[in-house]
């Protein structure tokens, strides 16, 4: 019977999130990956700005902070001067899909061997709860007080299905952590991410359909909820692109 | 040692490639294009790294990371691209993280024009970026110093933890001189000179983090106060300027760079002349050469700055002076280069004010 514990990729500091967000158990994903392929003192991760630009305190292996959206090219010149070593990027949604969609998209169609975990949540939670570019339509936020109006704020990015048409891309995988299966289904999926890393077979990005009670104005029970009745029909779940590019 | 004939640009490539720089991060600007060619030639043949980014903010930011993980390594650019640029540099100086920058200026604001300028002394020495802190600042003045200055700004850079900048110009990075290399084989620089590096910890240390966010005043502050005590330590040990026939000058001219060229031309001119002019040329602009330019202008009773802008190095001659002697400014700007007769025309006016 193995021992419910910690993984060793993560360090002892508290978390700051908030009760409900799932940032938490993405970490722990992560974490449990690093750990199952022995990997920890092989790999640098890179940080975004947004709620998880404190992970560099959370994981054990040596982290980097980047810029707002230059994480996967922070990523990129790690790997090009180490390229025998394991580098993945944690993203949010405001800065992988806004201010960082030029890095992304480059990242990928160039096949860089990392792996991009994308934290999506429809909203920018550190700044409190702004839109996105994943809110979806008739969300209120902050700055879209009266619901998202695509005829004014625009259409949400699918970022699975967009760089899923890029010829560098190993995978573009959707998972959710709503419950122990679709935790299960994203850890394998994150594990796939690192092991085409590992054989240089290209790009991988796995996007987690994520909670954020705090800013939608919900418990952590109700806002699994609206994750799944409301965020899950807008971006479907599954494998969008998956084999090695070399 | 073997003389080449090469563009300065060039120059500086190889130059790099031998100090141990192991992978570029480019973007295509002119007029520093020549430098990405090199490179994009070059690198994959000595087992380096030639990357095209999709922009200049990327450019830099494959900087961060690869600087980040204690590999050399570099990117260049022109102007508009700098400014670009200047989101990563900020980071990196709040990292303390080893890098070269390579500026060969053109004409701006904005867009400007794509001949030879100055006109980001200001940018270099004063802000490249948000926030307290301050990055080295390399001049050279001829092909062979792209060469010498670029090896150097490496070492430098990695001694003190600091970006450092190489500010060259269009003319420069264009003229073709005979260049010696004063290394011959690649150097070999790895991180396990850099303890601090992220580059996997190999389960032999606690992680390293590589990091400018701190949420504590306090602690900011401290950080702060830290690094520039150690810009206190560059400014004493990393000062450097070349002084030419200032030792009776009456009218010391202070020009840099290329301009510096064309002002020494002016000066031998006024020798000529019966007129005591000589020159300073500052090699480091940060820190900037105080002693020498005071030591230059000892016998001094007027001094002429000559750039390539409206006049930005200027304050910092007269803060080396305390304004005790009379400074004047010649420049020409936008991508005009100005000519020695006229440099020689500003010596004679200022020497003639001083006769009567």
């Amino acid at each position: 019977m193995p021992e419910f514990k910690k993984p060793n990729a993560l360090t002892d500091v508290p978390f700051h999130y908030c009760p409900g967000c799932t940032h938490g158990i993405v970490h722990r994903l992560v974490a449990e990956v690093i750990d199952e392929m022995g990997i920890e003192g092989e790999t640098i991760g890179v940080c975004p700005v947004g709620c998880s630009v404190m992970a560099y305190d959370y994981f054990s292996c040596d982290m980097i902070e980047a810029a707002h959206g230059r994480a996967p090219a922070v990523a990129t010149g790690v790997k090009r001067g180490n390229p025998d070593k394991f580098v993945f990027t944690y993203q949010g949604d405001g800065d992988l899909a806004a201010i960082g969609t030029a890095e992304t998209v480059h990242a990928a169609t160039r096949g860089e061997n990392i792996t991009v975990i994308f934290i999506n949540n429809t909203t920018y939670g550190m700044t409190g709860g702004q839109m996105a570019p994943t809110t979806l339509p008739g969300q209120v936020t902050q700055t879209t007080p009266y619901g998202r109006n695509p005829d004014v704020e625009g259409f949400p990015v699918r970022v699975c299905e967009m760089v899923s048409t890029l010829s560098g891309v190993a995978l573009a995988e959707r998972v959710t952590v709503t419950d122990p299966a679709n935790i299960r289904k994203a850890k394998a999926a994150i594990r796939k991410g690192f092991e085409f890393q590992k054989n240089k077979q290209g790009f991988s990005l796995i996007e987690v359909l994520s909670t954020c009670p705090t800013n939608w104005g919900l418990s952590p029970v109700e806002a699994i909820k609206w994750l799944k009745d409301n965020m899950v029909p807008y971006y479907p779940l599954g494998v969008f692109k998956e084999g090695a590019i070399r | 040692m073997e003389r080449n004939l090469m563009k300065g640009n060039e120059a500086l490539a190889e130059a790099a490639i031998r100090a141990g720089c192991k992978c570029f991060f480019g973007y295509p600007i002119t007029p520093q294009t020549e430098i990405s060619a090199y490179m994009a030639k070059r690198m994959p043949k000595v087992g380096g790294v030639f990357l095209q980014a999709e922009s200049e903010i990327a450019a830099i930011n494959m900087v961060y990371g690869c600087a980040s993980s204690g590999v050399r390594c570099m990117t260049s650019s022109s102007s508009p691209g700098i400014s670009l640029k200047s989101e990563g540099v900020s980071y990196m100086a709040g990292s303390d993280l080893p890098c070269v920058i390579v500026n060969v200026m053109r004409g701006g604001p904005g867009l400007g024009g794509i001949q030879p300028s100055q006109s980001d002394y200001w940018q270099a020495t004063r802000a490249l970026g948000h926030g307290d802190f301050q990055i080295l600042v390399f001049a050279p003045s001829t092909v062979q110093e792209m060469a010498d200055l670029m090896g150097r700004a490496f070492d430098e850079a990695d001694k003190y933890r600091m970006p450092a900048m190489i500010l060259a110009d269009g003319l420069l990075g264009q003229m073709m001189e005979p260049v010696t290399f004063k290394v011959d084989e690649i150097q070999h620089h790895d991180a396990s000179e850099k303890p601090w590096a992220t580059n996997g910890h190999g389960n032999k240390r606690r992680h390293n983090i590589v990091n400018s966010l701190y949420l504590q005043a306090e602690e900011l502050e401290r950080l702060n106060f830290e690094r520039f005590e150690r810009y206190e330590t560059v400014k004493k040990e990393l000062h450097e300027a070349e002084l030419y026939k200032t030792e009776d000058a009456d009218i010391v001219v202070a020009a840099y760079g290329s301009v510096a060229r064309l002002a020494k031309a002016a000066v031998d001119r006024a020798r000529e002349a019966g007129i005591k002019a000589g020159l300073v040329r500052p090699v480091t602009l940060w820190p900037f050469p105080v002693q020498e330019v005071r030591e230059a202008c000892r016998n001094a009773k007027r001094v002429l700055c000559v750039e390539m802008s409206m006049g930005q190095m200027i304050d910092d001659v007269k803060l080396a002076l305390d304004c005790r002697i009379p400074v004047e400014f010649y420049g020409r700007t936008g991508g005009v280069v100005p000519k020695p007769t006229a440099i020689f025309e500003q010596i004679k006016l200022l020497s003639e004010k001083e006769a009567e």
